[in-house]
């Protein structure tokens, strides 16, 4: 009986383990399918140079140039922000903060990663947009310097949770033998604690930037989405994530602007695999200390 | 005068009585051990001496440690300072993940000692040599601290703390970790390094005390037993207790 029960659990077990496997494979083939069908009739080369995205005119032109470009600068933007805030909250976290203060920091970091997108891309639209439109004095404040901002907040948890970790996990004995060489707190952080957590702390900035490049709704929200090549931090923009979501409604299923909403997927997906791979190789390296 | 001296110490973690109105006299240039079963206390009482124990949570202290005649309790003491004159070996040898250069460099850097890149070789290189360390490590300086045995780890932490040129060297059971062979080399260093340093050594391993030091300290449930030479700590004890564990009857 309990050999049979123990048999029946572990296949379930097995049965979850293999579905996760499968539909990310599903998902995965049938976005190379649809998107690969698209470069058979538009050149690779041609869609990630040409600047001009104008899918549905009479001679229509599959430039996404301006999106990726778009993505890029918001994403970098975004980093700007989040990076410095995300690891000098976890150091404070971990290093500095009092035991009352850091579990209330903890909780409410990690509350912050759990408000749905739309709703921090629609308090974002409200507060940050006009902000931006007054202090830069800009025709519209629907930037991507604005949509950085709004990413940056994002990304900050994901940075700080897994940063913390890292910074966590230095041995305690390492911060002990810089102190008692005379080292100060600041040096004893920075040279020692920093450093040895450091392949910790890149992995949580690469997963925060996967997170931010693949984020849709706020940036529709609040970039403009103008797809032009932009000039500045301050013009509208487009990303990769909100032309596929705005899009998809109007085309018609197995055109060739279905396609190539397919094929902007494909290039994301591509971009996010090698910002996880990069991760998962520090994360490695890390493990190994 | 005495070297270290330590008046009516008490400390506390949280509400634990860790230390008890411990009153001692450390000599200079001498080796003087601290012995007791495990929780007595010696660990505790040697990481005042540079006030490490201050990174711990909720430690507080009462009483006297003066150092050259100065109590580093008092609150115009600059810790950072103190610690680089009072240097730390630990149990666990605990080298930087970073070149040996690197380790033995650090607290030249930190303590802004020397800026120069020909004095830092220089006293690398002394300190190594200072541990024995020199020959064999001359030509991987640097490479990983990690990559050397717990042996070599455990010297390059003694000549990282060297090279600050501390007066005094604590030892916090600096052989735990170590196999016989290298334990022996180690105290031998310290043998060495005595006519320089004063130095404090705690360990639980008696022969270990009766081998190498001049004075030792025994140390039950928080207080100062008994402290005195280490011959007539272990040949003619005058308390009941230290005789009692000298000879093995109980810890």
């Amino acid at each position: 009986m309990r050999k049979s029960l123990d048999y029946i659990i572990e296949t379930i077990i097995f049965i979850c383990g293999m579905l996760s496997i499968i539909f990310v494979v599903l998902i995965f083939s049938f976005l190379l399918k649809e998107g690969l069908s698209f470069f058979k009739d538009f050149s690779f080369i041609k869609f990630i140079t040409n600047q001009f995205w104008y899918p549905n005119s009479k001679i229509p032109s599959f430039g996404i140039l301006p999106l990726i470009c778009g993505s890029v600068l918001v994403t970098l933007g975004a980093c700007l922000i989040a990076v410095p805030i995300g690891v000098m909250t976890a150091l404070f976290i971990s290093e500095i903060a009092p035991k009352g203060v850091r579990d209330i920091l903890k909780s409410l970091v990690e509350l912050m990663a759990a408000i749905p997108s739309v709703v921090i891309g629609f308090v974002g639209m409200v507060t940050i947009v006009p902000v931006v439109k007054n202090i830069f004095n800009l025709p519209t404040g629907l930037s991507a310097f604005s949509g950085s901002i709004m990413l940056g907040f994002m990304a900050v948890p994901t940075i700080v949770t897994i940063s913390e970790d890292a910074i966590r996990s230095v041995p305690g004995q390492y911060k002990e033998g810089a102190l008692a060489l005379g080292a100060t707190k600041w040096q004893t952080l920075r040279r020692i604690v920093l450093k040895a957590a450091m392949p910790g702390i890149i992995a949580a900035i690469m997963l925060g930037i996967g997170r931010v490049i693949g984020e849709t709704m706020a940036v529709m929200m609040i970039t403009g989405n103008a797809a032009h090549v932009p000039h500045s931090i301050f013009d509208p923009i487009r990303t990769m994530t909100s032309t596929i979501a705005a899009e998809m409604g109007e085309t018609v299923r197995g055109g060739m602007h279905y396609k190539s909403l397919f094929a902007i997927g494909l290039v994301l997906f591509l971009i996010t695999f090698i910002v996880n791979f990069i991760a998962d190789l520090f994360l490695g390296k890390n493990k190994n200390l | 005068m005495s070297k270290i001296e330590i008046k009516n110490f008490n400390l506390y973690y949280g509400n634990f009585h860790a230390l008890k109105d411990i009153s001692i006299s450390i000599e200079e240039k001498r080796i003087t051990a601290m012995i007791g079963p495990s929780g007595c206390g010696k660990s505790t009482l040697l990481r005042s001496i540079n006030r490490i124990n201050d990174t711990i949570e909720g430690v507080k202290t009462e009483g006297e440690v003066n150092i050259e005649g100065v109590n580093i309790y008092n609150d115009n003491v600059d810790v950072d300072f103190l610690r680089r004159n009072v240097g730390m070996v630990f149990q666990r040898p605990n080298p930087f993940p970073i070149s040996i250069y690197e380790n033995v460099a650090f607290g030249l850097r930190v303590n802004r000692i020397a800026s120069s890149k020909e004095i830092i070789d220089e006293t690398v290189e002394k300190s190594l040599k200072s541990v024995l360390l020199w020959d064999n490590m001359k030509d991987k300086l640097h490479k990983s601290a990690l990559t050397l045995t717990l042996e070599q780890q455990q010297r390059l932490c003694i000549a990282r703390g060297i090279a600050v040129a501390p007066h005094i060297i604590l030892l916090d059971e600096p052989c735990s970790s170590l196999d016989p062979v290298a334990t022996r080399e180690i105290e031998e260093l310290m043998i060495r390094l005595k006519d320089d340093y004063t130095i404090v050594i705690v360990t639980h391993n008696m022969q270990q005390a009766a081998r190498i030091s001049q004075d030792t300290a025994f140390m039950l449930l928080g207080k100062l037993i008994e402290f005195s030479k280490t011959d007539k700590i272990f040949t003619n004890p005058s308390k009941k207790e230290t005789d009692d564990y000298v000879s093995g009857r109980f810890g």
